[in-house]
């Protein structure tokens, strides 16, 4: 019952083959059943039973949506109005949010069921789901293996059918890598296409939710859901919401692949490769032409991101001082103790890395340095992908250098860790979509191919991505154990 | 390029952070090598390059002078470490 | 000894904008609510929630510029100063610091009858933060986040006054000009304008500037003066016994009248300024400036010289008049509305309006006595119906009820008698009783005729014309 797409169990929930009920206690008997992947913080079971109740009179009256009555889980980084939104920190262990992101709004309103809240890497600042407070989600793949990161809980609990469906978010790559490791369908929508609101800031100008699903015509229901416009989010773009799932069975014939040369250079795995070349090869068979595109300015995403997101993370975890809500430490001495040892007990280290490089790379005598030189080279980035998208439709690359890495393996070696996002960080600077599509397997773990689009393309990226999985089948595996 | 124990002290109290005195040397490690990638930006001429702070070249929407929120302070304070009176208390505040 | 220091003073003005919402998000920035009443999620910058920018504050800020004929940016962006204070929820304030929104302009200040002009740097948007309270918390500190958000302007003076007196003057011009543009209710009870002051000393005929020291959150005139005053004072024998001035904030202290070091503001502030990446770019386009200009009033110092030119006001009763655009719009309906002379409407509202106004303690707009009553008053005074002494008495019944001037005259009997014959015979009455005096007068005791004006006028109870008394009373005597 549960190891089906949403557009497959939306169909059971109006033949009546099971209630939104059904399908809830099955999903939530299965988390019990896998806690040992630690994919939730959060169960909301009680709610969930409830919203299943109404999804199923909903579903009875004929008005439902695709998503009524579908078992889905949240990245515990949006808020949810009563329950526990702890961003994968102790610092909101104790935080009951007194409000609803938009996006959280939208799936209410769809009649879709929260079973819970996902682990993620503490702040999103993560590629491994290792700095989580609440402890390393393990990879269904191979439970030795990290299931990537920051939103690994989401790709885990897709990946081993703990839920539906599951929102993300992707600052540097927080959807399309941990989906690409966990052999999921992961979308990172352009900049402004999902508010923001609700959604705890990690670095503003780059965060964006996105959807984490079993395939491409799943991603295109969620992102029906979770685009739009929004009053709320300053950054929120006023344009149309296309039918997303309108355009997935149109034909590929003509369709102009570019394959940018910086992505298939030295760092690699040759076998990830491999797998990468057959997959456009099955694009060609699709009737695409594929050429080689260049993104000169590539190879400075990775120290421009790392200017960019912590400074912009050093002034919003800022609001997290002990004074109205969240951690605090006991009996502090003074205003400053109170201050410094709050957030000191509160923030993991990797938090503190990035805040401290963040505040180091914002203060006086080095803010032209680095922080405006990163801002122009991400003005020269998206330039890159602006001339490089007006020669071809998207274009197609690795989504991380290797499969999914041991946990423990970097988590003490932080640029190392840094340097996997290199294929990731770009579009976000860019604020193009990018996909992680499962395409294949290397040494027995999933690779993801990545595909990336114009400004607002997500249509076209999930009819390019539907196509492939309409001749492949890398996307419909199961990791054993959880068939 | 590397970062001294100090100016990572001086970060830390920027921003509030408290860090244990053992870790404050591995912090200048990881900072330091964070620092070296960030020099691989120098290899770039940016000059004349307008810096770049939003994907979209967007202009701010303006909203109506509406009140639009009614407070409700309870379901706020609810969630805060210490209050009183309606008023959230921190350690004494010197000027 | 002092005469050989120069002094250089500029000031930052703070002002709250009258908004009815905050400026980033929807709560209301009405003053005096229970505390935390009156912040929302944003205000209170809980995690995820979002800015977005209130159009009448950025509305504000533009008539602002165009009034003292500064460059408006068509692009200004918001930036994030970043210090931790518990009235400061974010831990950064959304202000603005590279592109402000107003440029360069000017304010003209008039010290002792000489004008002089003021040059403004800027003027930037911002968030007001919250309020510490101190007391009766056992020995905490109670935070109550209502004005956090509350739209402010910041206005920059270039470093161009050079006394208390000249300092006094501008924050007057800006308080008046801020209110006039109805952008500012100036409250400074309430905070809604207040003045942090830039003071340094050099020796006179030095060119580069002294160390200066900042005195912040200055909330009155007087406070503005003596605070300044004091400042310099200390600077000065601070370099003259051999010290140095060092650059610090400092908090005025009017009960003991002095200044002293801030010490949580001491340590270095390095405020990491970056643009705010939750708020976009502001457009002022040039259609949206447009729209603004068109609603730009007539300007104080334009209005005083229209008054000066068109109605013949002395420039005391114009400066008067202009200083409120409710009093000057008061002034010119009652001029329009009366048959009066614009001299003695001039002289009405200035006079026994604006005294009886300040003794009860209230606006021109909230007057007991509407132009409409005013002007029907004044035009039984051009018309010979009562005297302007009479008036007087009629305008103090006025004030107590919401009767015409034509009813109480009616009702109170106090119609000028213009009858030559009734006034003749009161005239020859007092003649006839007074035999003694009209010897004295026509001896040449001409002092002796105002005792006869006198008493014709107690005869007919101050209501015959005092001209027609006058001439037919120099008439009889002779």
């Amino acid at each position: 019952m549960y190891n089906k797409t949403i557009a497959e169990l939306a169909r059971g929930l109006r033949s009546g083959e099971f209630s939104s009920v059904d399908l809830t206690l099955a999903f939530l008997d299965r988390i019990k059943q896998h806690h040992s992947l630690n994919a939730y913080i959060t169960v909301t079971e009680e709610q969930a039973l409830q919203s299943a109740k109404a999804a199923d009179l909903r579903l009875a009256t004929g008005n439902a949506e695709l998503l009524t009555g579908i078992p889905m889980a949240q990245k515990d980084i949006f808020c949810t109005e009563g329950i526990k939104t702890s961003c994968g920190s102790k610092m909101l262990d104790n935080f009951i949010a007194p409000y609803n992101a938009t996006v959280v709004d939208k799936f209410n309103s769809a009649g879709a069921v929260m079973l819970g809240k996902l682990n993620m890497d503490e702040f999103a600042m993560g590629s491994s789901n290792e700095t989580s407070y609440y402890g390393a989600v393990k990879n269904p793949w191979d439970t030795h293996t990290v299931p990537g990161g920051s939103s690994g809980g989401s790709a885990a609990a897709v990946a081993a059918r703990l839920a539906a469906c599951a929102t993300g978010t992707d600052t540097g790559g927080s959807i399309r890598q941990p989906a690409a490791l966990c052999g999921i369908t992961g979308l990172k929508p352009t900049y402004g296409r999902v508010s923001r609101y609700g959604m705890i800031a990690y670095a503003s100008s780059l965060d964006q939710g996105g959807p984490m699903t079993r395939n491409a015509e799943d991603a295109a229901i969620m992102l029906q859901t979770m685009a739009g416009f929004d009053d709320k989010d300053s950054t929120s773009v006023d344009l149309p919401v296309p039918d997303y799932r309108a355009g997935l069975s149109n034909s590929l014939e003509g369709l102009k692949i570019g394959l940018p040369k910086e992505f298939f250079g030295e760092g690699l795995n040759s076998d990830v490769a491999a797998t990468l070349e057959a997959a456009i090869n099955e694009y060609r068979k699709l009737g695409a032409t594929v050429t080689e595109v260049s993104m000169p300015s590539l190879k400075l995403a990775i120290p421009a991101y790392y200017v960019i997101a912590p400074a912009e993370c050093s002034a919003n975890l800022s609001r997290f001082d002990g004074v109205r809500f969240g951690y605090r430490c006991e009996n502090p001495a003074d205003l400053a103790d109170l201050y410094t040892r709050s957030r000191g007990e509160g923030f993991g280290k990797e938090v503190k890395r990035r805040i401290l490089m963040g505040t180091y790379a914002l203060s006086a005598g080095y803010y032209d340095a680095y922080y405006i030189k990163a801002q122009k080279i991400r003005r020269l980035i998206s330039e890159d992908f602006k001339r490089a998208l007006s020669e071809v439709d998207v274009m197609m690359g690795p989504v991380t250098p290797s499969t999914a890495f041991g946990i423990g393996e970097k988590i003490d070696n932080p640029i190392e860790m840094y340097l996997s996002d290199i294929y990731t960080i770009a579009i976000n600077l860019a604020g193009v979509p990018a996909m992680s599509v499962p395409a294949g397997f290397a040494q027995g773990l999933p690779v993801g191919l990545q595909i990336i689009g114009n400004y607002f393309a997500e249509d076209r990226l999930l009819n390019i991505a539907h196509q492939y999985q309409q001749v492949t089948d890398w996307h419909t595996q199961t990791p054993k154990g959880f068939e | 390029m590397s970062l001294t124990v100090s100016e990572v002290k001086d970060c830390a109290h920027l921003a509030r952070l408290g860090i244990e005195e053992r870790d404050i040397g591995s912090y200048a490690k990881d900072l330091s090598g964070m620092l070296d990638l960030m020099t691989q930006m120098n290899d770039l001429d940016t000059d004349g390059v307008e810096p770049m702070a939003h994907p979209m070249d967007q202009v701010q929407r303006l909203r109506a002078d509406v009140v639009t929120e009614q407070v409700d302070r309870e379901k706020f304070q609810a969630i805060a470490p210490q209050v009183e009176a309606g008023l959230y208390l921190v350690p004494k505040v010197i000027e | 000894m002092r005469s050989q220091w120069e002094t250089v003073i500029g000031l930052e003005i703070h002002a709250q904008l009258a908004t009815k919402s905050k400026i980033f998000s929807g709560a209301s920035t009405a003053y005096g609510a229970e505390p935390n009443t009156q912040a929302c999620a944003v205000d209170l910058g809980l995690p995820g929630v979002l800015p977005v920018l209130n159009k009448e504050a950025v509305r504000m800020a533009v008539i602002f510029g165009m009034a003292v004929e500064a460059h408006i940016a068509p692009y200004s962006v918001f930036a994030r100063k970043n210090y931790f204070y518990p009235d400061l929820p974010k831990g950064y304030q959304i202000s603005q610091m590279e592109l402000p929104i107003v440029g360069i302009g000017h304010l003209d200040i008039d010290v002792d009858g000489v004008s002089k002009r003021i040059g403004i740097t800027r003027a930037h948007l911002e968030e007001d933060a919250g309020k510490s309270l101190h007391e009766n918390f056992h020995g905490l500190t109670g935070i109550d986040l209502n004005r956090a958000g509350t739209p402010l302007l910041e206005i920059v003076s270039e470093p161009e006054m050079s006394s208390a007196k000249e300092a006094v003057a501008y924050m007057r011009k800006m308080h008046e000009l801020v209110r006039y543009l109805g952008i500012c209710d100036g409250n400074m009870q309430e905070g809604s304008f207040r003045c942090d002051a830039n003071v340094s000393v050099r020796p006179k005929g030095q060119q580069e500037f002294g160390t200066r020291a900042e005195i912040k959150n200055i909330n009155s005139f007087k406070f503005v003066e003596k605070a300044i005053n004091h400042e310099v004072e200390r600077q000065i024998e601070l370099i003259e016994s051999g010290g140095k001035v060092v650059q610090e904030t400092r908090l005025y202290d009017s009960d003991k009248d002095e200044t002293r070091s801030m010490r949580s503001k001491e340590e270095a502030n390095d405020y990491r300024y970056f643009p705010d990446p939750d708020l976009l770019p502001v457009l002022v386009d040039e259609d949206f400036k447009a729209q603004i200009k068109a609603q730009l009033p007539e300007l104080p110092q334009a209005k005083k010289q229209r008054f000066k030119d068109s109605y013949a006001l002395d420039e005391e009763n114009a400066t008067i008049l202009t200083s409120s655009r409710q009093l000057g719009d008061y002034f010119e309906t009652v001029v329009k509305e009366s048959a009066c002379s614009a001299k003695i409407c001039a002289n009405w509202v200035t006079g026994d309006l604006l005294a009886a106004l300040n003794k009860a303690n209230l606006e021109i707009t909230d007057s007991p006595v509407s132009h409409e009553r005013l002007a029907g008053l004044l035009t039984r005074i051009s018309d010979d119906t009562i005297s302007g002494k009479i008036a007087k008495q009629v305008f103090e019944e006025m004030w107590q009820s919401t009767a015409t001037a034509d009813q109480i005259i009616e009702a109170k009997g106090l119609k000028q008698i213009t009858d030559t014959g009734a006034i003749e015979a009161i005239i020859d009455k007092i003649i006839a009783d007074n035999l003694d005096q009209v010897e004295q007068y026509r001896s040449g005791k001409d002092k002796v005729f105002g005792f006869f004006v006198g008493q014709v006028m107690k005869e007919m109870q101050g209501k015959a014309n005092p001209g027609e008394v006058n001439k037919m009373l120099k008439e009889k005597l002779k």
